[in-house]
């Protein structure tokens, strides 16, 4: 009786100080992100309701929705960041599974050279490797020179100066950046794949393209949605690269405007206005929203 | 990949002609993917030794500007004073965030609560906030403050991570609580077992840790660029930035900032390659 009496009590205050070293232990991290995360955001929202230059704020209702529509220049940005990750992402998933593929290939030599290779640019800052690229595609650059040489071009691609071909720029860069960090998700899904279902399958006769398309690609369907989705998240919000690649423009003529950019612009280069630029933020939060509640709901059902 | 495949017997007769193109065209295609991707920074350290000229007409051969332009580098900016400000920003962000996150990431999965569990669930609902919906209301608190130009100002934001957190939470589900438990048996308090005991057995946790938030601090550029606006206070990404978003940049010189900006991630990547796998992949277990 005694005992079990003195075990209990020790149980309760056991629980109270669980729940003080509970606190004790998430605290900071709270109290910093209810400050930087959770009362910004909400503030930004606040914020889309109201119009004026500088801190000059007047309540607007939803005033600057109706500028989102009549704002060519938002339509733009909103068409080219539609743009980028409609076209990029999908080149960027598909090479990446035919790269992870190929590395997963039965007694391939050099497998950890070609994989360390082909990662390599996750490593190189955003703005490193865009001023780079800057560089080998400047209108008398390497890459012209270069195709020109192989005579793929009569003349310069004017990959900086050309609106269309800025964004086939833009793209490549991306690419180039991102490529082997997705190749080694699927890497390391492969490794959980048997592959005598695969050496099955090849002494069947299947050929190569029908076991990628047949066997890899079902098979990493939920890493394939996983990393589309955070890819095209990142790409929603790409600022770093345009940036750098055209002096902060997102020129020629608004070619290569993103949202974030746009909102850059807004916020810190013309007259600051807050409350509009807030109000094209949202447009980001909504974007980012959806592909999170579309890669939620898909990781359940899968679950 | 240590095993040997039992289906083809040693000694197999030779291999068929298609079988011969079709490995052929995987190493060819394996091939030029790792050239392309290892191209720019062999390109980079060439250029380097190269006049801007040079440069964008293309060449790809050594020169011998790199003395020329690395003095000019040396001219336009404070080298010493830029790359010290970068490694304190990288290396005070990285050490206070994996600090309060693994604490929280530890916190929320030792001590379990009903409240806890809501909050950790809204941490886990601002991975999805873009950062340009917080930069505005950010830099208004930020300038409020009277932070602008200062590190300060760059370190506040990013010091609690939500993908840290969520990170060193599913790390210590596998942490074996005999460990703990012996340890409260023993009477040490809760922040001795963390500190002496959590720690050292999560070591390899933290340092994939260190690789994801040094290399995200690293090369972190939209909110610096916001908040550093004088030359004291910019880290080296800003410089490169500032040097290569020129109409006409001096390529040459702004070579030598680039190579500055990658090498330490570089390092970083060389060393610690495993933890660096390990620490991407961390989100999709």
């Amino acid at each position: 009786m005694a005992l079990s009496f003195s075990q209990t009590s020790r149980g309760r205050a056991g629980a109270r100080s669980a729940s003080l070293n509970g606190w004790l232990f998430t605290a900071p991290a709270l109290a910093l992100i209810g400050l930087f995360l959770v009362y910004p955001i909400l503030r930004s929202l606040v914020l889309s309701f109201y119009a004026g230059k500088g801190m000059m704020l007047k309540p607007a209702g939803f005033s600057n929705i109706v500028r989102l529509w009549n704002d060519p220049i938002f339509i733009k940005a909103l068409v080219n960041t539609t743009t980028f990750f409609v076209v990029q992402v999908p080149i960027m998933i598909l090479l990446a599974l035919v790269l992870a593929a190929m590395l997963n290939s039965e007694r391939l030599r050099f497998a950890g050279l070609f994989r360390t290779a082909i990662f390599l640019p996750c490593v190189a800052s955003l703005v490193a490797y865009s001023v780079l690229f800057k560089g080998m595609f400047a209108a008398d650059g390497l890459v012209n020179s270069t195709l020109m040489a192989i005579g793929l071009v009569d003349q310069p691609i004017g990959w900086l100066t050309d609106p269309f071909w800025a964004k086939v720029l833009v793209i490549i860069a991306i690419t180039w950046r991102w490529t082997g960090y997705n190749m080694i998700f699927y890497l390391a899904a492969l490794q959980n794949i048997d592959k005598s279902i695969y050496e099955a399958a090849r002494i069947d006769g299947v050929p190569a393209w029908a076991r990628f398309a047949h066997l890899t690609v079902p098979m990493l369907k939920p890493v394939i949605l996983f990393t589309t989705i955070i890819s095209t998240i990142g790409t929603i919000q790409l600022f770093d690269e345009v940036y750098t690649l055209t002096e902060g423009r997102g020129g020629p003529a608004d070619s290569t405007l993103t949202l974030s950019l746009y909102i850059y612009n807004l916020t810190f280069k013309y007259m600051p206005s807050f409350g509009y630029a807030a109000t094209v933020s949202y447009v980001i939060v909504v974007m980012v929203a959806v592909l999170s509640f579309l890669q939620f709901y898909a990781a359940r059902d899968r679950a | 990949m240590s095993m040997a495949s039992t289906a083809t017997p040693a000694g197999a007769p030779a291999l068929p002609f298609r079988r011969i193109l079709a490995r052929a065209g995987l190493y060819l295609t394996l091939s030029i993917a790792a050239f392309l991707s290892v191209f720019p920074f062999i390109w980079m350290l060439i250029s380097a030794t190269n006049s801007s000229g040079d440069i964008i007409r293309g060449k790809v051969a050594f020169g011998d500007q790199f003395w020329i332009n690395l003095t000019n580098f040396m001219n336009q900016v404070d080298l010493a004073l830029v790359m010290w400000n970068s490694f304190k920003v990288a290396i005070l962000s990285t050490v206070l965030t994996i600090a309060v996150s693994s604490l929280a990431g530890y916190g929320f999965e030792m001590f379990r609560s009903k409240m806890r569990e809501r909050l950790y669930s809204l941490v886990l609902l601002t991975l999805m906030v873009p950062f340009a919906a917080l930069m505005i209301p950010l830099f208004m608190m930020i300038g409020k403050a009277g932070l602008i130009n200062t590190h300060l100002a760059i370190l506040l934001p990013t010091i609690a991570s939500a993908f840290i957190i969520f990170y060193f939470r599913q790390a210590t589900k596998a942490f074996p609580t005999e460990l703990r438990d012996a340890a409260r048996v023993d009477g040490l308090k809760e922040w001795q077992i963390f500190l002496f005991i959590y720690v050292p057995v999560m070591r390899s946790t933290y340092a994939a840790a260190f690789v994801i938030v040094f290399m995200t601090s690293w090369n972190n550029y939209l909110w610096p660029l916001i908040v550093l606006q004088s030359n004291e206070t910019k880290t080296i990404t800003l410089v490169v930035s500032a040097l290569g978003s020129a109409y006409y940049p001096d390529f040459g010189m702004v070579m030598i900032g680039t190579i500055l900006a990658t090498l330490p991630t570089l390092i970083v990547f060389f060393v610690m390659q495993r933890q660096f796998v390990a620490g991407m992949l961390g989100s999709v277990k």
